[in-house]
């Protein structure tokens, strides 16, 4: 069958744990086990959570040139520093379109002789294939014999430190080969959860191994993709075809702090990508709506689709929400949408229809709860 | 007790009838965030959208499974919907409704029955 789904190397690990799963980007993925969505969220946030992500792309570009003739041709197709990057470092950065909108937000890294990428599963294909058409000279190399997997919360250190003494030196956004009694470990100190921890990529033979390892530690619980949207929308970070999408530039989408000085308007390496004009101009400018925090009154989730209104009655609606959720360590609702710039001013009053009901919201700082980054 | 294909439970107690869901449903459900009850004193035809429950996951309706009006109301759940995840068929029960046709409640299935529905 073509459409089957695929699974990850943990695939027999998730059903031994009790993990409900679900269809994600192509995927058999875990949304929850034992504990619940709620306790999963809370336990990553007071101790450490272990996801699966394999689902996700890692690729490897490479280039007779090295590593500064890759960067400089992933310069072509991102409006982040690549060249720029120290070895041994990693980056967040978009592919963007002629218009500007993102095609997709990915992780990039600097490993000496090449640039490792991570890739949102749901676009890993088309991805690929925009590298290759938009990288000439470059081989572009998908890596499908290895597992990734996240460790991520405050005490994310002390676990995987009993098994890999050395992650524990390393700062928020390092990336590093480690050998291990798991093989070589590709380990970055990154996550998508708001808190301090790690993603590691581990030999596809090695992940089951390498998780019951974990596991087994007082600090570890097993945390599906249910906590992973909760703990990464309390983060305030972006979950890619909701918050952005080809419709949303970078600026639009408040991530200009990603685009480093250098490839802006008066920088050495301005432009150059697809859509500069719009994004360029937007960074002096400003653009027409922005991406903001939201958090309703009450206990009500308004959740993606949720229509915004400026007023309480009447008038047209001026934004929608793109994600939203109960937040578990906020003990409330939280949303992220897209507002006029206007209207986006923390503490702005604005009303998001429920079920026919419009009720008060009002603009919130991102992230909801406050980034654990060990920088 | 009797149990619809929309996972409530009904018992009666007295002149009125109780109305909670089943264990089963709030498994499906994942934990309960917000519940919004209906007013005491609403009358509620069968079928009618009586109560609306958010998850961490999404949001349902809970039907009114008989005609009639609602006496009362389980406001403990609004302050603690895990409740409902907790003890769904004993204390997290939603409303309570006198029923205009008790009747109707023969339509629904006992537990030998509803266990057979949730396979």
């Amino acid at each position: 069958m073509s459409d089957a789904l695929r699974q990850t190397p943990l695939h027999a690990l998730h059903a031994e744990l009790g993990a409900k799963m679900v269809p994600f980007a192509g995927y058999d993925m875990p949304v929850q086990y034992k504990l619940g969505v709620m306790k999963e969220h809370l336990h990553c946030r007071a101790a450490a959570g272990l996801f699966d992500v394999s689902h996700m792309g890692q690729v490897i570009v490479r280039a007779p040139g090295g590593y500064d003739a890759v960067a400089r041709a992933m310069e072509g197709l991102v409006p982040v520093s690549v060249l720029g990057l120290a070895e041994g470092r990693q980056r967040y950065a978009m592919f963007t379109n002629d218009q500007g909108g993102i095609l997709d937000d990915l992780m990039l890294a600097n490993r000496g002789d090449h640039l490792f990428v991570v890739v949102n599963a749901a676009c890993k294909a088309a991805d690929i294939a925009h590298m290759r058409d938009g990288m000439p000279g470059c081989a572009v190399d998908e890596i499908t014999d290895r597992a990734l997997l996240a460790l991520q919360g405050p005490q994310a250190e002390a676990g995987l430190a009993r098994l890999v003494p050395g992650v524990a030196e390393m700062r928020f956004m390092d990336v590093v080969v480690m050998e291990s009694d798991f093989g070589a470990l590709w380990v970055s100190r990154s996550g998508y959860t708001g808190e301090d921890g790690y993603e590691i990529s581990v030999a596809a033979d090695q992940a089951e191994g390498f998780a019951r390892a974990l596991l087994a530690e007082d600090e570890v619980e097993p945390v599906g993709l249910g906590a992973r949207d909760s703990l990464r929308l309390e983060g305030g970070l972006c979950l890619y075809g909701h918050d952005i999408d080809e419709g949303t530039t970078p600026v639009e989408a408040a991530l200009s702090w990603a685009i480093q000085k250098v490839r802006r308007r008066g920088g050495e390496r301005a432009g150059g990508f697809p859509g500069a004009e719009v994004i360029l101009d937007q960074l002096e400018n400003g653009a027409p709506r922005r991406r903001v925090g939201l958090r309703p009154e009450g206990r009500a989730p308004m959740r993606e689709g949720t229509e915004i209104y400026a007023e309480a009655e009447g008038g047209a609606p001026i934004g929608t929400v793109t994600s939203g959720a109960f937040g578990p360590t906020i003990g409330g609702p939280m949303s992220m949408g897209y507002v006029p710039s206007d209207k986006a001013a923390v503490g702005t009053q604005l009303f998001g229809e429920v079920r026919g009901k419009r009720q008060p919201v009002t603009v919130a700082a991102l992230p909801f709860t406050p980034a654990n980054f060990k920088r | 007790m009797k149990f619809t294909e929309e996972h409530e439970w009904l018992r009666v107690e007295d002149d009125v009838v109780v109305v909670g869901i089943t264990e089963h449903a709030s498994e499906q459900l994942g934990d309960v965030v917000f519940v919004e009850l209906p007013e005491v004193g609403t009358e509620v035809a069968k079928d009618d959208e009586a109560v609306v429950i958010e998850s961490v996951k999404a949001a349902s309706d809970i039907l009114a499974p008989l005609d009639g009006e609602i006496t009362e109301v389980n406001e403990a759940l609004v302050d603690e919907p895990g409740k409902i995840n907790d003890d769904p068929m004993g204390d997290a029960w939603f409303f309570k409704i006198k029923a205009s046709e008790l009747s109707q409640m023969d339509d629904y299935m006992d537990e030998a029955a509803y266990k057979d529905f949730i396979g």
